[in-house]
């Protein structure tokens, strides 16, 4: 049997009145890269804050390695936040030494990537945005983490670095490590074996990309002038998006689209819904009406 | 603001006769001994959407600066309508924090010329789509990163500039806040502005009519995203398992499955190349991800064509 690292069961989260995480159930097993996929305030930074033991539940449970948040527990986890938590007036080394003292002894098997080596001696401020990266990464892998968790890491990175970190990311869960991931890039999300997409504090979808788009369909709008067309869907409150010169109109029938552009002349098919399409239509159905 | 407003907006365009192309020719900016663009070419047409694509340090903010005429040329031609014509956001938020949203939009108005009944009638239908309507009286600076890029688009928008530069409108913003700023973007193209998105997001630039590959200040590729990824030089093979040592330099990671790119020439292991390989794997067509996967790597891997010194550049080469 796979071992489960992190466990939530109804875990619930309140501030004052407000439920930033609404009885959340889920488990990540060693081994598996995880997506967590939600808009801002859903609730996805709350639960990571509860995961890493900075945050206690109001109610519910959350348990790592099979037992409650603790010192001894954050121990066994990397942590990469989106401003990368390092000191940025201390230099690579430095940074490195720190973060072994505070996890608790050398581990001296633990390689630094060669990329950074030339650069261990520079401040961190100094250097690029990428090597400040990698030296993040390198921090948060050092004391070798049952559990790494990732607050949006390829922000603003090319195509080929996102794909050598997601090569580190491989490797660690290779190792046995499992990795909780967020992202703002639904393309992205297809590297992860598991998604979990949060709404309003809730899970509103669970499972692999595939499982999540289902058969949802979209409406696609092809037409000599794409402007028309967009103006009368638009003004019909459907929500539309432009491809090209093509219009897809997600979570509408063929009739509500046709409806909408009144006789101009227009040739509507069918497509599969992406993962973002459909992203969008689970989170609004939660959505207050704006 | 309704659709016959906007093909106003259009008509008066067409009638003032500056329906015409912007872009830059060949262009070439160096600061100092630092070259951070080195002849690049790009085209803005009115009514189409154009992306510039790279990771951080590419040159894409010296290149959407220039176009918008915030950063001096070194070389080369820029073509751009009278500045009072153009909505530029910078890469920051481009608003102002300790204004009001209210403020910022009426001062951004203001300083364009627009007078204060057309600027609130075209605001208040953007901002009521976009979920700012509430925040009006709501300072910059306290908004949430993605609806302060959001006002900034608005901002830039305010006054139907012909030309619209905007520096990476959506990163680090939610998906939810992008797809309104999407919507935005789509509404000044479908008013007949000429449209300049930066982003490192690939998926935004797949939805565009053209896309500009920069990297280390080079222009690596340029065309609709169709023609990108037909132009992939070589093959693109999807491999089981690892890949080889010889092929680890050009190869990836995509989708938990390994993707390797066999230059033009190269010996593709495996008995049938054009077709799908026992131990070579599978020939599969490139994606935009890929294309650009590919042009980078064919940079990386031919050090000679870098520029000296151009950005910071280690983002996307150090390995």
């Amino acid at each position: 049997m796979t071992e489960v690292l992190a466990e939530c069961v109804n875990a619930t989260r309140r501030f004052g009145s407000f439920t930033a995480v609404d009885q959340v159930s889920m488990k990540i097993e060693a081994g598996e890269i995880v997506g967590l996929l939600g808009a801002n305030g859903a609730g996805k930074t709350t639960l990571i804050r509860m995961l890493l033991g900075l945050l206690p539940v109001s109610e519910g449970e959350v348990r790592l390695f099979g037992r409650p948040p603790s010192r001894q527990t954050r121990h066994e986890i990397g942590y990469v936040p989106q401003g990368l938590g390092i000191y940025a007036d201390l230099t690579v080394a430095e940074n490195l030494q720190f973060s072994r003292g505070v996890y608790g002894g050398p581990r001296q098997d633990y390689d630094a990537p060669a990329a950074l080596r030339p650069f261990a001696s520079a401040v961190v401020r100094d250097l690029p945005l990428g090597l400040q990266r990698r030296a993040a990464f390198a921090e948060a892998l050092a004391h070798r983490p049952k559990l790494l968790i990732l607050d949006e890491p390829t922000s603003g990175m090319d195509p080929l670095a996102r794909a050598r970190l997601w090569e580190t990311v491989q490797r660690t869960t290779d190792e046995g490590a499992a990795v909780l991931i967020t992202t703002h890039y639904m393309e992205e999300s297809q590297e992860c074996g598991r998604l979990i997409v949060m709404a309003q504090g809730q899970v509103v979808a669970a499972g692999s990309a595939a499982e999540i788009v289902g058969q949802a369909r979209v409406i696609v709008v092809q037409s000599d002038s794409w402007v028309s067309a967009f103006r009368a869907l638009d003004a019909a409150g459907l929500p539309v998006a432009l491809v090209g010169t093509t219009l897809r109109v997600p979570q509408a029938s063929r009739a509500d689209v046709a409806n909408a552009l009144a006789g101009l002349p227009c040739r509507l098919t069918e497509a599969p819904a992406t993962l973002e399409e459909r992203f969008f239509e689970l989170v609004r159905a939660r959505e207050p009406a704006r | 603001m309704t659709a016959a407003q906007r093909a106003d907006g259009a008509r008066r365009r067409a009638a003032s006769g500056t329906d015409r192309e912007w872009g830059t020719r060949d262009l070439s900016v160096r600061f100092g001994k630092r070259t951070a663009l080195d002849h690049v070419t790009l085209r803005a047409a009115p009514g189409q959407i154009g992306a510039v694509v790279g990771g951080d340090g590419a040159g894409k903010s010296t290149l959407l600066g220039c176009l918008a005429g915030a950063v001096a040329a070194s070389q080369g031609e820029v073509q751009r309508p009278p500045a009072a014509r153009v909505g530029y956001l910078p890469s920051g938020s481009g608003v102002y924090p300790d204004l009001t949203v209210a403020e910022n939009l009426a001062f951004r108005a203001s300083v364009y010329g627009v007078s204060s009944a057309v600027a609130g009638q075209r605001v208040t239908g953007l901002l009521e789509r976009t979920g700012l309507a509430s925040a009006r009286q709501r300072l910059a600076g306290q908004l949430s990163g993605g609806m302060r890029k959001k006002l900034g688009v608005v901002a830039a928008m305010v006054h139907e500039p012909e030309l619209l530069v905007l520096d990476e409108p959506t990163t680090g913003v939610d998906p939810v806040s992008r797809a309104d700023v999407w919507w935005l973007i789509i509404i000044a193209a479908s008013e007949g502005a000429a449209v300049i998105v930066s982003t490192s997001y690939l998926d935004e630039a797949e939805r565009t009519a053209s896309v500009l590959v920069l990297s280390h200040g080079r222009q690596l590729a340029a065309g609709t995203p169709a023609e990108i990824m037909a132009g992939v030089p070589g093959a693109l093979r999807a491999i089981r398992g690892r890949p080889q040592e010889d092929e680890q330099p050009r190869a990836w990671l995509r989708a938990g499955q390994w993707r390797v790119w066999d230059p033009p020439g190269a010996c593709a292991p495996g008995p049938a190349r054009g077709g799908a390989g026992r131990d070579g794997g599978s020939v599969i067509q490139p994606d935009l991800d890929d294309a650009v996967t590919v042009a980078e790597l064919g940079s990386e891997l031919r050090p000679a064509d870098r520029v000296e010194g151009a950005g910071p550049g280690l983002a996307g080469g150090a390995r």
